[in-house]
């Protein structure tokens, strides 16, 4: 099979409970494809952390996943804040998440380098006021 | 690799299809074939819920018979678990329960306990290694173990590969009989085992990772309970005296074994579902600061088994009122003069858990992916009602089992209708 397998899911934004089910999903449909377990790991995480992202900061959005033999690209889109600066952001410990959600042990600051770290491509369009999309790639070695 | 053997099994003819058990599966195991349930034994854990939830009472939990026990054992070591303690009312002292497992015919009495309080000792020591993924996951549930097994292939290096306290206790047993009486052979002896759970049975049959079991029998414990309570009426004063302490007991409820670390780093839950969740959260790196992790498949714990007597709220009670006035441990590693994380061999099993695939659609990963696509393709005429007439437990399910080519998409009642509709529709407009 040449094409890829796409999966769609919708981020709720207004339930907080419900973040990081689409990561389960994913996980599970990639454990019956049979991919290696570190592979599952890594896209689940970066997909969790997506996930929550989303969630805390752009009341949710559309998670898609493309399932290649060889690689698993995923597109999150949100039409969220966007992001100032991006560098910044990307900093390990640097976090705009309030208060309400640090309480649950979020907002630390590891959400997107952690994205970075699991992934082997990372790229990120985000437009102050519009939105935010981020693309990773994960290689099936 | 050998075929796993379960405990759990359908007596036909009290099955009348219907799609309770269907539904509470927690790995979608189980289909509805000609009127039937039907298991797949390579993706069950052995948890008991369709015993559990059966209302007709079809499903039952496969154990040895006290009475099959072989005349060449001459010397036969009962192995009362903690849980059992928590079956009897007004009980106030454990020693009647071990006297009146003696006064069934058992020859000698070994408590599990006192082998947990061992486990929990070398856990102690386990968890002073540094070289070891935390957080470190209990093996002591065998329904946890097979499922990680199955489907959490990341988390297989965090299992302990501490053996589970009942077998310790076997191995135990044996040893002390052994020594006692010197005229026995060790082919003479068994030991057996009072399960509060089928899946208790089903690690004595298959054994954890390259281990065997020592454990010889495995006898239900709602089974023994019957006989217990005649034989405890009968009971003067007990002659023989328990020997475990609180964190023994303690093990036989859910957050017993993981509070007796003295680390409160620890998650401990209990029934399937819950703990599936938790090891979703955990495989996504959630819990970075926990040291412990105790999942136990059962509501409650052990007391919470399928094979168990009492509401397992109702056993937790009694147990603590029953562990009150007892120390802390009566099991103590002597001093040593071995490292503070040094953990023998023989408490170990030998090779870690590795991951089986069961779950996967096909070992050719491009044959997955067709038959993931066309499982799309099917799910979309699917109502997804979940309604289980068809014999799988969701819409999803069954549009799995219609690619795998084990029923078609026709025994779908809703779309049925749909096409049924359809056809009438056009004949009213007067097409053939």
């Amino acid at each position: 099979m040449d094409e890829a397998l796409k999966f769609h899911f919708v981020i709720d934004g207004d339930n907080f409970t419900s973040a990081g089910e689409a990561s389960v999903e994913v996980k599970k449909k990639l454990r019956q494809l049979g991919f290696p377990p570190d592979v599952i790991r890594r896209v689940s995480i970066a997909m969790y952390e997506g996930e929550i992202n989303m969630v805390i900061h752009a009341r949710g959005g559309v998670a898609d996943v493309l399932v290649y033999p060889d690689r698993i690209v995923i597109i999150l889109e949100d039409h969220g804040p966007g992001i100032e600066d991006i560098d910044l952001a990307m900093q390990e410990g640097y976090s705009t998440a309030p208060d309400s959600v640090r309480a649950l042990g979020f907002g630390a600051g590891m959400g997107l380098p952690n994205m970075k770290r699991y992934t082997e491509e990372m790229h990120i369009e985000s437009t102050l006021g519009v939105g935010t999309t981020i693309t990773m790639v994960v290689n099936v070695q | 690799m050998a075929e796993y053997r379960h405990s759990v099994s359908l007596e036909q003819d009290k099955c009348k299809g219907c799609t309770t058990c269907l539904k509470h599966c927690p790995t979608e195991a189980i289909r509805i074939r000609n009127g039937h349930a039907v298991i797949n034994s390579e993706i069950c854990i052995d948890c008991g819920e369709c015993i559990r939830v059966c209302p007709h009472k079809a499903k039952k939990a496969i154990f040895d018979k006290l009475e099959e026990i072989a005349p060449r054992y001459k010397w036969r070591i009962a192995l009362p678990p903690p849980s059992l303690y928590g079956q009897f009312e007004n009980l106030d002292d454990v020693d009647y329960v071990l006297q009146g497992l003696l006064d069934c015919g058992f020859d000698e009495v070994f408590e599990v306990a006192r082998a947990a309080e061992v486990v929990s000792e070398y856990t102690r020591r386990y968890m002073h290694k540094k070289d070891v993924p935390r957080p470190v996951i209990s093996s002591a549930c065998p329904t946890i173990v097979r499922l990680i097994r199955l489907r959490f292939p990341y988390l297989c290096d965090n299992v302990m590969p501490m053996l589970p306290p009942v077998e310790v206790a076997s191995q135990m047993a044996k040893a002390e009989a052994l020594k006692k009486h010197p005229e026995l052979r060790e082919d003479e002896i068994c030991t057996v085992f009072i399960s509060p759970c089928p899946a208790k049975a089903s690690y004595v049959k298959n054994g954890i990772s390259k281990n065997r079991s020592s454990i010889d029998y495995v006898v239900s414990m709602s089974e023994m309970y019957f006989k217990l309570i005649g034989a405890m009426k009968a009971i003067e004063a007990p002659k023989v005296a328990s020997a475990s302490g609180m964190i023994g007991i303690s093990w036989a409820s859910s957050g017993g074994e993981a509070s007796a670390l003295f680390n409160d780093r620890y998650l401990a839950a209990d029934g399937i579902d819950n703990a599936i969740k938790v090891l979703d959260e955990i495989e996504t790196g959630n819990f970075p600061y926990l040291e412990f992790v105790e999942l136990n498949a059962c509501p409650g714990g052990c007391v919470g088994g399928a094979a168990t007597v009492e509401n397992p709220y109702i056993a937790k009670v009694r147990l603590q009122s029953l562990r009150r006035y007892l120390p802390i441990s009566l099991n103590r590693l002597e001093k040593s003069e071995e490292p503070d994380d040094y953990v023998p061999e023989n408490m170990l099993f030998g090779s870690p858990i590795t991951y089986a695939p069961a779950m996967r659609l096909n070992a050719n990963r491009g044959i997955a992916m067709q038959m993931m696509s066309d499982i799309e393709k099917i799910y979309e005429l699917l109502p997804e009602i979940d309604c289980g007439s068809c014999g799988a437990p969701t819409c999803r399910a069954f549009a799995e089992d219609v690619v795998k080519g084990e029923c078609k998409v026709e025994e779908c009642v809703v779309y049925m209708r749909e096409r049924m509709r359809e056809f009438w529709a056009k004949r009213e407009e007067g097409q053939p």
